[in-house]
């Protein structure tokens, strides 16, 4: 397995003064499904797009698999990209749009005709060859999509946010498919989403973006669980935000002040040193525990409830404390929007789950 | 009786429709289809003398074309001027529309106006320009003989095939700007880029792909470029010279000098049956080269 199998090295990319990458290096190991996730305007698809050769970048370079690829068209490219919209080709039907990137391969005619029939049953679309795009469904347009890229046997496959237009089911559908398709057949996935949901559940590693610039790229376990920064912390899943100010270090924990709580002994994982005040303290809503009686945990408020969402598997409750000023939200499976008739709580914290981050 | 109206009315679709339709199906009735029936009738009678016209009915006017080498000769020079002003307006006005469609970004509209800015003077004005530049003396005569690159001024510019061809390009380019953008402006880029991506290089992306893609709006400029062109007369009448002359010119005279009516009409007829054949077989042949293509 080829661990640097494309490397991005420095790479930017202006749009007149808009630097959507920004001196982004990273590299990508072969046969991993990796992820960039991001809002819209992060630079994810620039990057990708970069990647298939739509873009040229304004300084840094591409290498895959060992072989400078920043100057080649996209037609050079050992590459294929599942488009946003799907981009099938409306004036020819299923079998000659799958067909369609095989033409330049020099292959032979009985080849053509096997492969477009493998990668048709791959993605199910057998009996499908003579309709066109406009008679297929959204979900079926995604596969004949992904079928003539996947029929050129791409060394990397792109895929510019590919579910994004399908619906809720179908899209937890695909993910699994999508997934379990690229371990069958190995080939490196390079997955743009905004979905951070999607990149969690597919992708071995995700990079998160920001504004042009990698935040973090790690597992989607340590992502979850060790977000760097504020941004990550804030983007990935839902999260609470307390002010806090460092104070000294004890090995490897740190005593923190946590504005109106007081002070407390929490794991430092970022090395973040003494009295800081541009840190802040993220606890997310399904660490803590929500209950009619006090607790013994290490940190327990009381509270009312001012608010409550049913989402069927969990409820969330927005919770008012003398303690703090903001309004905490804290989720339960145990209990939902009928258990709490007087709306009087206790919130129950373990330092454990309060991760310290830098502000920046 | 009026609610009983009303309601009727209220719930019809056809009849809301009808009524839409109505100041348009009366205009097309007084203005169109009696004056064609009333050609029509025409070619079914005689001239007998200078004011009058046996009424019976004949198909001897038809026969008449055609015996005619000279009729014969202008219909097809008619077509085939035709055939070239259409094919040189679309080479020359495809580029554009491309370049407007992909890569201007902003103010499009602005672009496509400023296209269309030489038409807003009137049509016979911009004939008679060509007639100053083309002529003897006119501005590409006289600046190559300034020039000293000719001693003797070019004669086919003017009063020919040539003039003709030039001046009704000019003229009616501005008619295939439209359709073309639109069909080229309506084709999702990501095709394109698809195309690529599939390993096409540019060209084979605008054979298999744009040019497919954009075959409503080619078909569309055929048709509104062909169909006036073969039946003008001005153009041919003031630059054409004997060379230049087309079938409608005869029409016209028919109707005017020679006082011969339903010959006229007759010719008139054919002109509108050839326009119409040549019509559909260029449509269904555009259409079965570019399958072919992709």
């Amino acid at each position: 397995m080829n661990e640097s199998f494309i490397q991005i090295n420095g790479i930017s990319k202006h749009f007149g003064n808009v630097k959507a990458v920004d001196n982004v290096s990273f590299e990508i190991k072969e046969g991993e499904f990796f992820s960039l996730l991001g809002p819209s305007g992060c630079g994810k698809t620039t990057l990708l797009r970069l990647l298939a050769g739509f873009e040229y970048p304004t300084s840094g370079n591409l290498l895959l698999d060992g072989s400078d690829i920043t100057a080649l068209p996209p037609d050079k490219r050992p590459t294929n990209m599942v488009f946003q919209n799907y981009a099938i080709f409306p004036h020819i039907n299923v079998e000659k749009n799958v067909q369609f990137g095989l033409r330049k391969l020099g292959l032979t005619n009985d080849e053509i005709f096997k492969r477009v029939k493998d990668v048709l049953s791959l993605v199910k679309l057998e009996g499908y060859e003579e309709r066109y795009s406009s008679q297929l469904s959204g979900g079926q347009r995604q596969r004949v999509a992904l079928a003539r890229a996947l029929v050129r046997q791409p060394k990397v496959l792109l895929l510019d946010e590919p579910l994004g237009a399908l619906d809720k089911k179908l899209r937890d559908e695909m993910q699994l498919e999508l997934r379990t398709l690229q371990k069958e057949i190995g080939i490196t996935f390079v997955f743009v989403t905004h979905d951070q949901q999607e990149a969690i559940s597919m992708s071995d590693r995700v990079a998160v973006m920001s504004e042009g610039k990698i935040q973090q790229m790690s597992s989607p376990n340590e992502l979850y669980k060790n977000p760097q920064n504020i941004f990550v912390s804030d983007f990935i899943g839902e999260t609470n935000f307390l002010k806090a100010k460092t104070e000294t270090k004890e090995g490897e924990y740190i005593n923190v002040n946590i504005e109106d709580l007081g002070s407390f002994k929490i794991k430092n994982n970022l090395k973040i040193s003494e009295n800081a005040s541009d840190v802040i303290c993220s606890v997310r809503p399904e660490t803590m525990m929500i209950d009619k009686e006090k607790s013994d945990w290490d940190i327990c408020l009381e509270g009312k409830i001012k608010q409550t969402s049913y989402l069927g598997e969990m409820t969330k409750f927005y919770v008012e404390t003398k303690e703090i000023e903001k309004i905490i939200t804290v989720s339960s499976q145990y209990f939902d929007n009928q258990s709490f008739q007087d709306g009087k709580c206790f919130i129950s914290i373990n330092l454990n789950d309060i991760s310290l981050l830098n502000k920046k | 009786m009026l609610q009983v109206w009303k309601s009727f009315y209220a719930r019809s679709d056809p009849a809301k429709a009808y009524s839409l339709l109505s100041p348009a199906l009366i205009l097309v009735t007084l203005a169109m289809l009696i004056p064609l029936g009333l050609m029509l009738s025409f070619s079914f009678f005689t001239q007998t003398s200078f004011t009058e016209i046996d009424y019976s009915f004949t198909i001897t006017r038809y026969i008449d074309f055609f015996q005619s080498n000279l009729l014969v000769s202008l219909l097809i020079k008619s077509v085939k001027i035709s055939f070239i002003v259409t094919f040189v307006t679309l080479l020359t006005a495809y580029p554009v529309c491309y370049y407007i469609a992909f890569y201007v970004k902003k103010n499009k509209m602005l672009w496509l106006v400023l296209l269309t800015l030489p038409f807003w003077t009137s049509y016979l004005l911009r004939v008679f320009s060509w007639k100053i530049i083309l002529g003897t003396k006119g501005v590409i005569n006289s600046s190559l003989i300034n020039a000293g690159l000719l001693s003797e001024p070019l004669t086919f510019l003017m009063y020919s095939e040539t003039a003709v061809i030039i001046t009704l390009t000019h003229a009616w380019a501005a008619f295939a700007l439209l359709p073309l953008y639109v069909s080229l402006d309506k084709i999702d880029f990501s095709l394109i880029e698809a195309a690529r991506d599939l390993g096409l290089s540019r060209l084979e992306t605008f054979w298999k792909i744009t040019l497919p893609l954009s075959l409503p709006g080619i078909i569309g400029a055929i048709l509104i470029i062909f169909i006036p062109t073969v039946g003008d007369y001005v153009t041919p009448a003031l630059l054409g010279g004997t060379d230049g002359r087309m079938l409608s010119n005869m029409i016209q005279a028919y109707f005017g000098k020679v006082n011969n009516l339903p010959l006229g009409a007759a010719s008139a007829t054919i002109m509108l049956i050839t326009v119409a054949i040549v019509t559909m077989v260029v449509s269904y042949t555009t259409k079965k080269l570019t399958q072919r293509i992709s």
